[in-house]
């Protein structure tokens, strides 16, 4: 156990290591943050200064020296934009987007694991079939695009009218299909509830929870019918097996095998597609949180490439590879504890 | 509200008098208060308003601070912290001052704190250049200050907007760190970029860069016939368009600016949100560089090149309306507007003259556009393209984000480069200064001028210009600078950026709208 840890710190660090080189190599080509920062008649004279004054002017190595030594120290820089050291930046942007995570991550896991087990015990009823197809659009729909429609249908509000509104079942129908909007499109809230540090909570107010439906909603689209997927097809083959058969045969009662036998050996691999996933969410989130106007990380990224923020976009990068390394190694230890079978430091049991 | 009160706490720092209590009795008496939520692209990067000079900074200092004159709709001075001025000779401009206002601390505004600013000005990197001419600023007394300019400067005024005076006693001293608490600070934590005093009808309450900026009514503002009446404004950035418009049509926010012309069609028909449009002064063109490719040092191809592109149609369907056809840079309101010029499209004209300049069959070029910084602006470059492949000319294009575009732009990394330009100065001479000038970097003179273009004859008359205090004659000379500009096909005019914004019915936008882009918001009137 210790020795696997260890192990993957040293895996952390040369992850670590690598994103700073590649991000620090790649900043060239980000463009210029005196052009972010200067007016358009700042003489080049004075633009020359300035990127002095930044360092911008030493070699490659002068600079990635420069940054390493402080990084080891925990100084990871300013951000040029927020005249703040970038760790503040993104410890303040940090708790929206794991808030956003969170929920919708719990969108997912609420919802996936019923339909998926009933998709796989019920394969060929109407509701499957239903379920199936929808999950298909929603992995083909990218998450941009379903945040707009959702935005479109629940925030503006759309006025369908194709059946004559002056009889009654018309405009039923017709109200079936039109929607209200009012929820809102963008940013957290007003009323949100502190917590501790620069944590600011959406769940404790229904102010905050709504403003967080829609956001939430359409970052789990993707994620939502590939567990959906996964966890039936995990399911239908568990169900196949040999023990389920026999368990069958010695006439334990259906629900029992479904949901303690049967389910407890599905949830393995999905567990563990779930922690890689988990790290890519926060990825998913940069699209998500720029349609929605969201002020967490991966807004503040996109704003700061756009800027060529060089120190913030190397440290966001750094911590993203933090997370996934993180979250990895959870995982490895929780698929531990629910198969015991499994020996962490790959070793022969 | 926790948080809102210490930060309001350390918003006023030192000073005693907290106007917080008075809030209550006075401004909005008789009606709830009124709350204006906008969203704009972008917040202003800092609260030192002679941080950057950025449109996003100008909006600030408008509601924050007041400057000295502004502009009116049709581009006139429009008096407000100064009452009255006249010329005592040729570089001597004397400004009665009003009387009577105070800062947000509690401080009277006098002729002291004027002198301050503009020296701090005359110090910050990106207003240092605008403010060159100015030699000097006397208070002659406490109501009266005297600008000295090194020679005849006829745009003292012109710069007069940009005099936003500052309380001078609250940026005095030293902070708890032992730094000045006037310092300008470009990449860093300065006192004055957390912390504002001015004499603008805003006080900010609270501040989460990037997140949002509350700002309130100052209840002793000078301005008592201002027919202003929203007592609280929360602004937002959104930089994404078309969550924007959402948040405008969800009616999640009141105010939006810009509104991106894709989305023109869907806020104007919006039965809830009323569009206001106006001609802008941002001149969109190419530049044709001589340096790199021969064939443009014939004035003849470069006419040729302006018949071959159509404007109009530009302006009328890329733009959706949005934008009016130039032929030269200075927009109408502008002294060197010569409303002579048409824009010229003509292939046959444009064919004529390539054959004549012996290049029939036409030639290969480079060309680059930004993609994210003017509206459309790679659509516009990718239209140019084409209509220049009517004429033979076949052009590889490349479009780039703003960041990396600029320093392509810089080394002049293209045969065609495209740049947007609005004179800090809302004067014609600037635009020549920057686009058209002979470029020498010692003097900073053709700093954008990527065409390479080079008339010292009609720098000369420019610089004449410069000197000229006598309004029209001034006006006559820029005039005949643009004539020649024209006849020599220097550049490529394309057109004018319209500017737009969208508000809720209740908003009375269109009064307080001007060139400038950005509204007036002291005097906004919200119906209720």
């Amino acid at each position: 156990m210790i020795a696997f840890l260890i192990k993957r710190l040293m895996h952390a660090f040369v992850v670590m290591f690598v994103i700073s080189v590649i991000s620090f190599a790649i900043q060239s080509n980000l463009g210029d943050p005196i052009q972010q920062m200067v007016g358009q008649s700042v003489p080049e004279s004075q633009r020359a200064e300035l990127r002095e004054e930044l360092g911008l002017n030493d070699s490659f190595l002068v600079q990635y020296g420069r940054f390493a030594t402080n990084a080891l120290q925990g100084d990871f820089g300013y951000s040029y934009f927020f005249n703040e050291p970038t760790t503040e930046v993104i410890q303040r942007h940090l708790p929206a987007t794991l808030e956003l995570v969170i929920a919708a991550t719990l969108i997912i896991v609420v919802f996936s694991v019923p339909i998926g087990v009933y998709c796989a015990i019920r394969p060929r009823s109407a509701l499957s079939r239903f379920f199936m197809s929808v999950s298909i659009i929603g992995i083909s729909i990218p998450v941009f695009l379903t945040a707009i429609m959702l935005i479109q249908l629940f925030a503006i509000g759309v006025d369908f009218s194709p059946f004559p509104a002056e009889t009654g079942w018309g405009q039923w129908l017709n109200g079936l299909l039109s929607t209200e909007g009012g929820m809102p499109s963008y940013g957290r809230g007003n009323d949100l509830t502190h917590l501790f540090g620069t944590w600011d909570s959406n769940f404790f107010s229904l102010d905050g929870l709504t403003y967080l439906v829609l956001p939430a909603v359409s970052l789990a689209s993707i994620m939502l019918p590939l567990f959906i997927r996964l966890i039936r097809a995990e399911m239908l083959e568990v169900l196949q097996s040999e023990y389920v058969k026999f368990a069958t045969a010695k006439g334990i009662s259906l629900k029992r095998i479904y949901f303690v036998h049967a389910l407890k050996n599905t949830m393995l691999p999905v567990i563990t597609v779930g922690g890689v996933q988990l790290g890519t969410m926060v990825a998913y989130t940069i699209l998500t949180e720029t349609v929605f106007q969201w002020p967490g990380m991966g807004l503040m990224f996109l704003e700061a490439i756009q800027r060529s923020d060089i120190p913030l976009i190397v440290t966001y990068l750094m911590i993203v590879g933090l997370i996934f390394v993180v979250t990895n190694t959870l995982v490895d230890l929780i698929y531990g504890l629910v198969n015991p079978t499994v020996k962490l430091t790959g070793k022969p049991a | 509200m926790i948080d809102k009160k210490t930060l309001l706490a350390s918003l006023l720092g030192a000073s005693v008098v907290l106007p917080l209590p008075a809030l209550a009795q006075d401004s909005s008496s008789d009606s709830d208060p009124v709350t204006l939520r906008m969203a704009y692209d972008a917040d202003p990067v800092s609260l030192d308003i002679h941080e950057q000079l950025s449109g996003g900074i100008l909006q600030l200092s408008h509601l924050t601070h007041d400057p000295l004159v502004r502009w009116t709709k049709d581009v006139k001075f429009e008096p407000r912290l100064a009452t009255d001025w006249e010329r005592i000779d040729d570089t001597t401009m004397r400004f009665t001052l009003r009387d009577g206002v105070t800062f947000h601390t509690g401080n009277d505004f006098t002729a002291k704190d004027v002198v301050w600013t503009i020296n701090r000005l005359k110090r910050s990197a990106d207003f240092k250049a605008i403010f060159d001419p100015i030699a000097s600023a006397t208070a002659i007394d406490e109501h009266t200050v005297e600008i000295k300019t090194h020679k005849p400067y006829p745009l003292v005024l012109n710069l007069a907007t940009y005099i936003f005076p500052m309380d001078s006693e609250y940026y005095s001293g030293e902070t708890e760190d032992g730094d000045p608490k006037d310092e300008i600070v470009k990449n860093g934590d300065s006192f004055a970029s957390r912390n504002s005093s001015g004499t603008g009808p805003y006080e900010v309450v609270s501040r989460q860069q990037g997140v949002k900026i509350v700002f309130e009514r100052f209840d002793n503002y000078w301005d008592k016939d201002s027919p202003g009446n929203v007592d609280r404004l929360v602004l937002t950035p959104i930089g994404e368009n078309a969550t924007r418009v959402s948040a405008l049509l969800s009616g999640d926010v009141d105010f939006i600016a810009p509104v991106p012309p894709n989305d023109l069609e869907r806020v104007r028909a919006d039965k809830n949100v009323e569009l206001t449009t106006m001609s802008g002064t941002r001149i969109i063109l190419m530049q044709l560089n001589q340096k790199r490719v021969e064939a443009f040092e014939d004035p003849r191809v470069r006419k040729a090149f302006n018949y071959a592109v159509n404007q109009q149609a530009i302006a009328d369907r890329l733009m959706k309306g949005f934008a009016t056809p130039a032929a030269q840079l200075s927009p109408k309101g502008y002294d060197g507007y010569n409303d002579s010029l048409e824009p010229r499209y003509d292939v046959e004209k444009a064919k004529e003259l390539m054959k004549e300049a012996g290049y029939e069959d036409g030639f290969s070029v480079s060309m680059m556009a930004p993609n994210n910084r003017y509206v459309n602006d790679a659509k516009i470059a990718q239209a140019v393209a084409t209509m220049l492949s009517r004429i033979n000319v076949d052009v590889d294009l490349k479009t780039l984000p703003k960041a990396q575009y600029w320093g392509e732009f810089d080394d002049r990394a293209a045969d065609i480069m495209m740049i947007g330009w609005h004179a800090d100065t809302e004067d014609s001479a600037n635009l020549f200064q920057y686009l058209t000038e002979c470029p020498d970097p010692e003097t900073g003179a053709g700093q954008y001028n990527a065409a390479n273009y080079c008339n010292p004859e009609l720098d000369e008359k420019v610089a004449q210009a410069n000197v000229e205090t006598d309004r029209a004659k001034r006006a006559e000379m820029l005039q005949a600078v643009e004539q020649a500009l024209y006849d020599d096909a220097a550049f490529m005019p394309l057109h004018w950026q319209d500017l737009a914004w969208a508000a809720k019915k209740n908003v009375k936008l269109e009064p307080v709208v001007n060139v400038m882009n950005f509204p007036y918001l002291g005097d906004l009137v919200v119906e209720q």
